[in-house]
C-alpha cells in the first residue's frame, strides 16, 4: 500500500532522514520506533506532504506522493494524528470531528456554505461519528465542549477520531502515548487493533518501543535518520540489540 | 462646556455607534486576514475607498443604487483576491514584517492608481433613502446613519452564520488556529488565505459604500478609516471578531463624545490616544502576539 524508497529529507537545514526504505502492506499495523530526534515524525510529515523531499520516492497505492500538498494526500485517504494532538482548541469536539470529514466536502460550495447541521446529519458522516463514538464514548458526552477543555487523553482520542472521520485507508499515528498515563496509553494502543479491523492500515511512530511493537505485526527501527533494523514485531522484541537499546 | 441634555448625549452615542459600525467592519477585515494568514493588512482601509469609488462610478453610469452597491462589492472582492494572489501568495514564507510592509506598498499603489483613475476631486453618493432626519428622544439622526447600523448588523449576522454555522467557516477558523493541522484535514491554507482576503475586501467595500453619502468620496479616504479600523482591531485584541466589533463601536462612541464635549478637532487625536492606552492596558494580551510576530521574523532571518 505504501512504499518508500531511498527517502532523504532535510529539516531545518539538518539531514533528518537518509535513504529510508520501507513498506507498509494493506491491513498491517507497522511500528516505527526509535529515540527522540531519530526522524520518526519527519517521516510521517514527509509522507503526508508537509515537508519537502530531497530525494527518494514515496508511493501510495501505486501513485507517487512526491511534491503533493497535505490537503491532496488527505484527499487520497491518508490520515495523520499529529504529535502533540494539535486539535482545534477553540472549536467544539463535534466541530473538530466534522472538520475531519472536510475532505469529502472540499470544493462542494453548497455543502460548505450550508448549515453544518446538515453535514452532521449526512448518512455517511453519521455512520463515521457513530464509529468514533463507539471507540471513544467520552467524546460523545463532551461533543459540545471546546476541544481545548478536554484532558490530554481525551484530546488524543479526539485527534484519532478526527483523523478517522476522513475515512482514511492509511492512518499515520505520531507519538500516541506521549504525555499520557501508561494505562491510558496502552488502552489507546490496544484500540489500534480494532481500527485495523475496520479496514485501516496503520503506520505508528512511537518512542515507547515495547508498547508499539506489541500491537504491530512488523516494525522498523530508526536511528539518526536511518533504518537500522527491521523485522516482525516479535523478532524485534526478542533481538538482543533492540532490547538493549530501546527496551531497557 | 455647553449645557447638554439627554437628547444631545443620545445623539452623540447614536452617531458614534454608526461611525463605530464602519470602524467595526474595517477592524473585522483586519482581524480575519490576521487570524488566517498572520498578516496585519494595512491596506484594509483602501477597500473602503475602492468600494465607495466603484459605487459612485457605477451609479454615475446609470445603475440603480442597490445594483451599484452590489456590483461595487463584487469588484472589490475580485480586487482583494487579485491582491492576495499577486502580493501574498508568491511570498507566503516571507517574514511577517516583510508581509506587513508589502501591505503598506499595496495601499500606496491602490491610492496612486485611484488618484490616476478618479482624480483628486471628491465625489458624493446620494443617501440611500433621502428624507428628513428622524428624531428619537430628542436626538436627531439622519436616515443614512440608520442604514449604516442596519447594514452593519446584517453583515455581522451573515458573518456570524458563516463562522459559526458552516463547515467552511469552521475550516477558516481551524486554519487560523493551526494551519498545519488544518491542512491534514484537507483544508487548503492557500484557499483559506484567498477566502480571508475576499471576505475582508467585501467588509471594507460595504463600509465604504454605506458611509459614502455622509462623507465625500476621495482617493485618500481609506487611509484614516484603515488606521481607525486598526485601532479598533487592537482594542479588540487583534484575533477576536466580537472584540473587533466592540472595539469599533467603542472607538466610534469615544470619538463622537469627545468631538461633542471637547472639540471636533480633537477626535482623531483622542482615537490614537485610545490606541496607546489600550496597548498599555492590554499589554499582556497584545504584546505576546506582537512578540511572537517578531520571533517568527527572527526565525525567518536566522
Amino acid at each position: 500500500m505504501l512504499t518508500i524508497e531511498g527517502l532523504s529529507v532535510k529539516r531545518g537545514g539538518v539531514q533528518a532522514l537518509r535513504e529510508v526504505t520501507l513498506h507498509v502492506d494493506e491491513g498491517e499495523i507497522v511500528s516505527l520506533v526509535g529515540a527522540n530526534g531519530a526522524g520518526k515524525s519527519t517521516l510521517l510529515y514527509a509522507i503526508a506532504g508537509s515537508l519537502p523531499i530531497s530525494s527518494g520516492r514515496i508511493e501510495y497505492q501505486g501513485q507517487a506522493l512526491n511534491g503533493m500538498s497535505p490537503e491532496r494526500t488527505a484527499r487520497l485517504g491518508i490520515g495523520l494524528t499529529p504529535e502533540g494532538r494539535q486539535i482545534f482548541g477553540t472549536l467544539s469536539v463535534l466541530d473538530n470531528l466534522l472538520l475531519g470529514a472536510y475532505v469529502d466536502y472540499a470544493g462542494h460550495w453548497r455543502d460548505l456554505l450550508g448549515n453544518i447541521k446538515r453535514i452532521a446529519n449526512d448518512d455517511s458522516v453519521r455512520e463515521r461519528l457513530a464509529t468514533v463514538y463507539d471507540l471513544f464514548p467520552i467524546l460523545e458526552e463532551r461533543q459540545s465542549q471546546d476541544g481545548g477543555n478536554l484532558s490530554g487523553g481525551e484530546q488524543q482520542m479526539l485527534a484519532i477520531g478526527r483523523a478517522l472521520m476522513s475515512s482514511p485507508r492509511l492512518l499515520l499515528v505520531d507519538e500516541l502515548s506521549m504525555g499520557l498515563a501508561p494505562n491510558l496509553a496502552r488502552q489507546l494502543l490496544g484500540l489500534l487493533g480494532r481500527m485495523r479491523d475496520l479496514g485501516l492500515t496503520i503506520l505508528l511512530v512511537e518512542q515507547d518501543a515495547r508498547a508499539a511493537l506489541k500491537v504491530a505485526e512488523r516494525g522498523y527501527v530508526l536511528e539518526t535518520g536511518r533504518i537500522v533494523a527491521e523485522g516482525t514485531a516479535s523478532e524485534l522484541l526478542n533481538s538482543d540489540r533492540i532490547q538493549k537499546a530501546y527496551l531497557g | 462646556m455647553p449645557d447638554y441634555g439627554f437628547g444631545d448625549y443620545l445623539q452623540f452615542v447614536l452617531s458614534g455607534l454608526s461611525t463605530g459600525s464602519i470602524y467595526a467592519l474595517v477592524a473585522l477585515g483586519i482581524v480575519i486576514i490576521y487570524s488566517v494568514t498572520g498578516i496585519i493588512n494595512l491596506a484594509q482601509g483602501e477597500y473602503t475607498m475602492l468600494g465607495a469609488m466603484f459605487a459612485v462610478t457605477f451609479y454615475k453610469w446609470g445603475l440603480p443604487l442597490p445594483l451599484a452597491f452590489a456590483a461595487s462589492v463584487i469588484v472589490v472582492i475580485l480586487i482583494g483576491m487579485l491582491i492576495e494572489r499577486l502580493t501574498v501568495k508568491p511570498v507566503r514564507s516571507a517574514s511577517p514584517v516583510t508581509l506587513i510592509i508589502i501591505t503598506v506598498g499595496v495601499s500606496i499603489i491602490i491610492r496612486g492608481v485611484a488618484l490616476l483613475i478618479w482624480g483628486a476631486t471628491p465625489y458624493s453618493l446620494p443617501e440611500f433613502t433621502p428624507g428628513a432626519p428622524l428624531t428619537l428622544f430628542g436626538a436627531i439622526l439622519s436616515r443614512q446613519r440608520l442604514w449604516i447600523m442596519g447594514v452593519t448588523a446584517l453583515v455581522l449576522a451573515l458573518l456570524y452564520y458563516l463562522l459559526e454555522r458552516t463547515l467552511l467557516g469552521k475550516a477558516l477558523r481551524a486554519c487560523a488556529i493551526n494551519q498545519t493541522a488544518a491542512s491534514f484535514m484537507g483544508v487548503s491554507p492557500g484557499q483559506m488565505s484567498l477566502l480571508s482576503f475576499a471576505l475582508s475586501a467585501a467588509l471594507g467595500a460595504v463600509a465604504g459604500i454605506v458611509i459614502a453619502p455622509l462623507t465625500l468620496v476621495s482617493y485618500n479616504m481609506g487611509l484614516m478609516l484603515g488606521l481607525k479600523g486598526f485601532v479598533a482591531a487592537v482594542i479588540g485584541g487583534l484575533v477576536s471578531a466580537p472584540g473587533a466589533v466592540i472595539g469599533g463601536l467603542l472607538l466610534g462612541v469615544i470619538e463622537s463624545l469627545s468631538a461633542g464635549l471637547i472639540s471636533s478637532g480633537m477626535k482623531d487625536a483622542i482615537a490614537f490616544l485610545a490606541l496607546f492606552v489600550v496597548l498599555l492596558w492590554r499589554a499582556e494580551e497584545v504584546t505576546p502576539r506582537l512578540r511572537s510576530l517578531l520571533r517568527r521574523q527572527s526565525e525567518v532571518e536566522g
